[in-house]
């Protein structure tokens, strides 16, 4: 046997035990169709839906632009709202960024930014708007604190795992010379960590006005609201127009940040 | 002068790196030293300095003991002891002559280093050094448009910018082709001369330490084994030097007093 010439080849399985194997496919075959069978699907509502969402499309075209002034207000919010919250979501990010760099940070203190970056991670934007408009009242104020919060889960954990994954040797030299910490971060980290900070920065300023016209829904101000007050009055001709301009304001703003994030280097 | 008396570092509870090593730098000598890889080459440089933390052991410079100090005390002797890497460790988006005054780091407030505010007299310095090693021309450009041997040059200034009493230098030419290798140890060493520095240098290229250094050091597995003039060091030499396991090593091993030279 062993002389044989040998011309088949098989990829070893992802589990190697075959009884193992099979039964995790017949396990996840079995609980896909009893998931299936239980799940009150009801095809009536179904279908009654799609006859109402066809009267919602035909109120809403064509889309009116007759309240226009209304939209580029409600717009206009949105886009401070987003400045502001990546202004200042950026700015709490770096130090918290830091403090959760397990290469930088003293072991407790690791544990405090990781765990800063967890809390504002685990739930939703809209989750947290409801918790603002709450504790602040209606308005982009709630908007501005909830993508903050938004901006700092993303922007600090991306920046601690760039700064994470510096060239130590750099750091190595300055603290050959004698550096202090400071001087230290400034010379040997900040350059490293730039080009990542700025685009994260750009990339946030996209997706902080794209979230900002969510969090409108739920009270936090910006063209969300609008929308959400359209959508109440069965304004659906306006709602359209809303969300066509959402639609194309994102497009651009997503062109123009890639343009950005493609020029640096 | 350096001195340096029974070395020993061990990380964590393995067997050490360094088995109390005895060294003598004196002034003014260009000293490299030759040994495999994991022999504690590096270890022992970087001990000097304390990037690295010694076990056990002492190590003066000129009158200074470096173990027992203090953060405060550290970042104080540190400016005195200029390193060159083998990877050089320029900051590859700053100019160049932001990564030579990044020598100067020690001394320099934190707020003058963050505004760029360099005092007068570091500019000139500077100019005056890249002037010598033949970088001036490229002050404003940033370090990682340079080639290999320039960016070198640039981590010598920047270590001279210190002002340093000793210069430590970890396998500086590994990452050069032959002849600029050979460039940068005859600068090295010219240094050396003109600035009355010691030097201490890491090198796996044999026929580069004879031919550049005063005196060789060969480790092997944590212990010096050879220290002599660099016409004593033959074949054999090389062989004992080179040779071996770290099985083996657990015998004890002595320098062999014929290679002992009075470390003057």
């Amino acid at each position: 046997m062993t002389d044989q010439t040998r011309d088949t080849w098989r990829k070893p399985p992802f589990i190697a035990n075959p009884v193992l194997r099979y039964a995790v496919i017949l396990g996840i075959a079995a609980y896909v169709v009893i998931t299936a069978a239980t799940l009150p699907l009801d095809w009536d509502r179904a279908s009654q839906g799609l006859t109402r969402a066809a009267r919602i499309f035909s109120g809403a075209f064509p889309p009116s632009f007759e309240r226009s002034s209304l939209l580029i207000d409600g717009f206009l919010e949105s886009l401070k709202i987003a400045i502001l919250a990546t202004f200042g979501g950026v700015i709490l990010s770096i130090p918290i960024a830091f403090m959760a760099a397990r290469n930088i940070a003293p072991r407790p203190i690791y544990y405090l930014g990781r765990g800063i970056i967890i809390v504002a991670r685990s739930f939703h934007p809209v989750i947290v708007a409801i918790i603002f408009v709450k504790a602040v009242g209606f308005g982009p104020f709630a908007g501005v604190l909830t993508l903050i919060v938004y901006s700092i889960g993303f922007v600090a954990k991306m920046l601690a795992e760039r700064i994470e994954e510096i060239d130590f040797g750099q750091v190595e030299a300055m603290r050959a010379a004698g550096a202090p910490f400071l001087s230290t971060l400034v010379y040997a980290v900040f350059p490293q960590i730039l080009p990542r900070q700025i685009g994260l920065s750009i990339y946030q300023l996209d997706s902080n006005l794209r979230a900002s016209a969510v969090v409108g829904i739920v009270g936090a101000g910006g063209i969300g609201a609008t929308l959400a007050n359209a959508f109440g009055r069965y304004d659906y001709d306006f709602a359209l127009a809303i969300t066509i301009v959402i639609v194309g304001v994102i497009l651009l703003s997503e062109a123009v940040s890639g343009q950005i994030r493609k020029r640096m280097k | 002068m350096l001195k340096i008396t029974s070395l020993v570092k061990r990380y964590g509870s393995g067997d050490p790196v360094l088995k109390n090593l005895d060294l003598e730098i004196a002034e003014e000598t260009v000293v490299s030293i030759i040994g495999s890889s994991g022999a504690g080459k590096s270890t022992l440089l970087r001990c000097i300095n304390r990037l690295v933390e010694p076990t056990s052991g002492s190590i003066v410079l000129n009158g200074t003991e470096l173990t027992t100090l203090n953060r405060a005390g550290l970042r104080g002797a540190r400016r005195k002891i200029g390193m060159v890497f083998q990877g050089f460790n320029l900051v590859d988006r700053l100019t160049v002559m932001e990564n030579v005054q990044s020598g100067r780091l020690g001394v320099l407030p934190t707020w003058r280093a963050v505004m760029r505010k360099y005092p007068k007299e570091d500019i000139r310095r500077a100019y005056e050094l890249m002037e010598r090693v033949g970088i001036a021309r490229y002050a404003n450009k940033r370090a990682d448009e340079l080639s290999g041997g320039e960016r070198q040059r640039v981590g010598v200034v920047r270590a001279l910018m210190q002002e340093p009493e000793i210069l430590l230098a970890d396998e500086p030419t590994a990452s050069l082709d032959p002849k600029t290798s050979e460039q940068i140890m005859q600068l090295l060493r010219d240094l050396a001369r003109e600035f009355s520095l010691p030097v201490l240098i890491n090198i796996h290229n044999t026929t580069e330490a004879k031919e550049y250094t005063d005196r060789i050091v060969g480790m092997r597995y944590g212990r010096i084994i050879f220290d002599a003039a660099p016409e004593a060091l033959d074949r054999e030499a090389m062989d004992r030097i080179y040779s071996g396991t770290p099985a083996a090593e657990r015998g004890e091993y002595t320098p062999d007093p014929s290679f002992a030279v009075a470390a003057s």
